[in-house]
């Protein structure tokens, strides 16, 4: 009997996918002849007569409407330059921070170094513009909490569908997680035991993420690994991420 | 058409064609973006991919097409007599032509701008170094998520005396009796079916060189079979 | 990945007696031990701390002694940080942190008197044989300079001579001897390093505990039983200490050395038996 989930196959660069006219190529393939080639490792994908693969690795690949976690690397008068991973760099403009933001007043609201939150407007060839103008929690500046780094494919994983996953994770650790779509994950919380525990949950399903029936691996770890002095379903009062971008 | 060697064996005991034991495997480098260690018989090589990164400074960026960037070199105690730590000029050669090895299979238009850096060292030498660092490399690039239009292999063809074989060592690559010794290291393209890597030391006849060709091109088929299926194990 | 956030991090943690691997302050992360890197070495080995990882190889050769120890043989450390093991390495001359490592790993193995060197001397005055000691990193997660002391130390206590034809008065490479280097076991020294972060201290950090220390200081000890030796020593970083915390690190690495040493002898004991199935196996 085979399960219903079997692990998809790996395809790798050079492989043919595809022969004659049936598919149309799609992201991360090439037709050469009669057929149709993949060009990164990753797993076989068809979308009616679309042909495409989604990588399992490499670089982040930045889409609209991405919430990212990003490290400030530079500023000019018009903006930060943030770096969300990847070879192409992300830019805040002042005009797409939630309030009004003073030429003079930049480094103190997001300086060098400073992690932030933000969601991607558009992506063009050569960079990605963000905003932060969107009245979402969590946008803004990062000032308390754990920061985990992982493969930017893993995180469908990690949120899992509709985000059961990552629930499991809130639930049983107490805190509140932000998942970057570009693999920086933000934990925040009261208890430097439930942030340890989080992070470390998030490890795990990384490490198993090819595994069948991850769900319920996750939630026996979770049981079996909890700190015992961590007081479940903390009110999350650490709400550490600033509103209206880190203008408080 | 040249005589036929009366070479039947080799030293240990491989046929013509026959490889060395080959052991691949990906993910040997944490901290790198891709990497792979591949063992042809006691050669040794790991390689590390760091990219596509942007390339600094700004005037050295391509604005069509990304670059890829490759350093080889050899641990000093990876061979009998110890080699000074840094880069030599025997590095320096075989990172250059590696480069131009690895390059032509990475779609570096789809990457403007930007650099893939390709790291390469060899723990343990017994011939075959840069094959076995191009036969790395590749499964590193692929295991990062690197854009390339197909596999590449590479293999050392050598001969004894009048004999063509595939996958010298050392004790072949020194042998130096009759025509004297010869290495011949290939790059194949495993779907088109050209050629990226060609060097030859010693001498070869003119008449026996498609032979050696082809002899190569067998043999990277075969190693190709083997990265293929190391990367297949990606979790 | 280092940010600014990432001290702040480590120092909630570890004031509360955390770490973010979820380790205890004085925890060493787990040790994997593999000999054999090169067989074209006199010795070699790899070792593996956690993620970080590390090779060391023995190369000798025969040379003319020092003036000033014209009976006794040479030793020399090297450490490479290979770009290939880290985004922050780079190429080119060594810098100050490989050369630090280097030096500090060479002070502990030639104070301890580990290495008998008076039995490496040939020729007095003439011939010597000298141990090249090389290290390189090949995945670098922190606490590169203790992970790089254990696999020199492990990599000569495996070494063997390699074959010397006395007459031709050639070395040949590659064919080695049933003969080890001349050790002195009981003066085995091994190495911690004690690492600072506000008023605590922490062993073995991962690169981004490592990175968000302040300071640290290193000690290379043997004997702990008999008459503790302390052969090594080093502070590094701009973070003062008290002499309280260097009393401490010296009890605590009475304890380390234990736990370290059964490792050591454990890998030694299993590297001989391998060795001997070998060379059974070849005869054969």
């Amino acid at each position: 009997m085979t399960s219903e989930k079997t692990r998809k196959e790996i395809v790798i660069p050079g492989e043919t996918i595809a022969e004659g006219d049936d598919f149309l190529p799609g992201d991360w393939t090439i037709k050469t002849g009669k057929d149709i080639i993949a060009t990164r490792i990753g797993i076989v994908e068809k979308q009616d007569r679309l042909i495409k693969i989604i990588p399992l690795s490499g670089v982040y690949i930045p889409r609209r409407g991405n919430t990212v976690i990003g490290e400030v690397k530079d500023m000019n008068h018009s903006g930060w330059t943030i770096d969300v991973g990847g070879p192409y760099g992300a830019f805040l403009t002042l005009k797409e921070t939630p309030g009004y933001v003073e030429e003079s007043d930049m480094e103190t609201v997001y300086g060098i170094g400073d992690l932030v939150v933000a969601k991607i407007l558009n992506v063009k060839r050569t960079g990605i513009d963000l905003t932060m103008k969107q009245r979402e929690s969590g946008l803004g500046k990062i000032k308390d909490g754990i920061i985990v780094r992982v493969n930017p494919h893993r995180v469908p994983r990690i949120i899992g569908k509709e985000g059961s996953m990552i629930r499991l994770i809130k639930e049983a650790s107490g805190c509140y997680v932000t998942v970057g779509q570009n693999g920086l994950i933000w934990i925040r919380g009261d208890s430097v035991e439930g942030k340890i525990f989080a992070k470390q949950a998030i490890e795990f399903i990384v490490e198993n993420t090819t595994t069948d029936g991850l769900t319920d691996k996750v939630e026996q770890w979770l049981k079996e690994n909890r700190p015992k002095n961590l007081v479940k379903n903390n009110p999350i009062k650490a709400e550490t991420s600033e509103m209206n971008g880190g203008m408080n | 058409m040249a005589e036929k060697s009366i070479f039947t064996k080799r030293p240990d005991g491989r046929k013509m064609d026959e490889l060395r034991p080959i052991h691949a495997e990906i993910g040997v480098v944490p901290n790198a973006d891709g990497s792979a260690l591949f063992a042809q018989g006691d050669t040794i090589a790991i390689a590390a991919i760091y990219g596509p990164k942007t390339l600094n400074p700004k005037h050295m960026q391509n604005p069509e097409k990304g670059v890829v960037r490759v350093h080889y070199n050899m641990l000093s105690f990876s061979v009998g007599e110890r080699i000074k730590p840094g880069v030599s000029r025997r590095s320096q050669e075989i990172s250059k032509v590696t480069e131009w090895a690895l390059s032509p299979v990475v779609m570096l238009e789809e990457l403007p701008g930007t650099v893939i850096d390709v790291h390469i060292n060899i723990l343990q030498a017994n011939a075959g170094t840069r094959c076995a660092g191009i036969n790395a490399a590749a499964m590193a690039l692929a295991h990062a998520g690197i854009p390339m239009k197909e596999m590449i292999s590479a293999i050392a063809i050598g001969k004894m005396d009048k004999t063509i074989l595939a996958d010298v060592n050392k004790e072949e690559e020194d042998y130096d009796d009759g025509e004297g010794a010869t290495d011949m290291p290939m790059a194949y393209l495993s779907n088109s079916g050209k050629i990226s890597l060609l060097q030859l030391d010693g001498r070869m006849q003119a008449d026996r060189l498609k032979e050696a060709l082809e002899l190569g091109k067998e043999a990277c088929k075969k190693i190709a079979e083997i990265q293929k299926k190391a990367l297949k194990e990606y979790k | 990945m280092v940010y600014k956030i990432t001290k702040k991090n480590v120092l909630e943690a570890i004031n509360k007696n955390e770490r973010l691997d979820g380790r205890k302050p004085f925890e060493q992360r787990k040790i994997e031990i593999k000999f054999g890197v090169s067989n074209r070495a006199e010795g070699s080995v790899s070792v593996k701390v956690g993620k970080t990882h590390v090779v060391a190889g023995i190369k000798m050769n025969i040379q003319k002694p020092y003036t000033d120890h014209e009976n006794e043989g040479t030793m020399t450390t090297s450490m490479e940080l290979l770009p290939l093991s880290s985004p922050n390495f780079e190429y080119g001359q060594p810098t100050i942190e490989a050369v630090e490592i280097a030096r500090v790993v060479d002070r502990g193995l030639r104070e301890s008197r580990f290495i008998d060197f008076q039995k490496l001397c040939l020729e007095e005055g003439e011939k010597v044989w000298s141990i090249n000691v090389d290290l390189a990193t090949l995945n670098d997660d922190g606490s590169l300079l203790d992970a790089s002391a254990l696999a020199a130390m492990l990599a000569l206590l495996t070494a063997h001579f390699p074959v010397y034809d006395d007459k031709k008065e050639k070395i040949e490479f590659g064919e080695f001897t049933d003969k080890k280097l001349p050790l002195n076991l009981e003066n085995m020294s091994l190495t911690m390093t004690f690492f600072k972060i506000g008023d605590k201290l922490l062993i073995d950090p991962t690169r981004e505990e490592e990175d968000s220390t302040d300071g640290r200081i290193t000690m290379e000890v043997s004997k702990p039983d008999k008459d503790e030796m302390i052969n090594a020593m080093q502070k590094g970083g701009n973070a003062t200490f008290t002499i309280e915390e260097v009393e401490t690190m010296v009890e605590e690495s009475k304890k380390m050395f234990k736990k370290l040493k059964t490792l050591v002898d454990e890998a030694a004991e299993g590297f001989d038996k391998d060795n001997k199935k070998i060379k059974k196996e070849k005869k054969e």
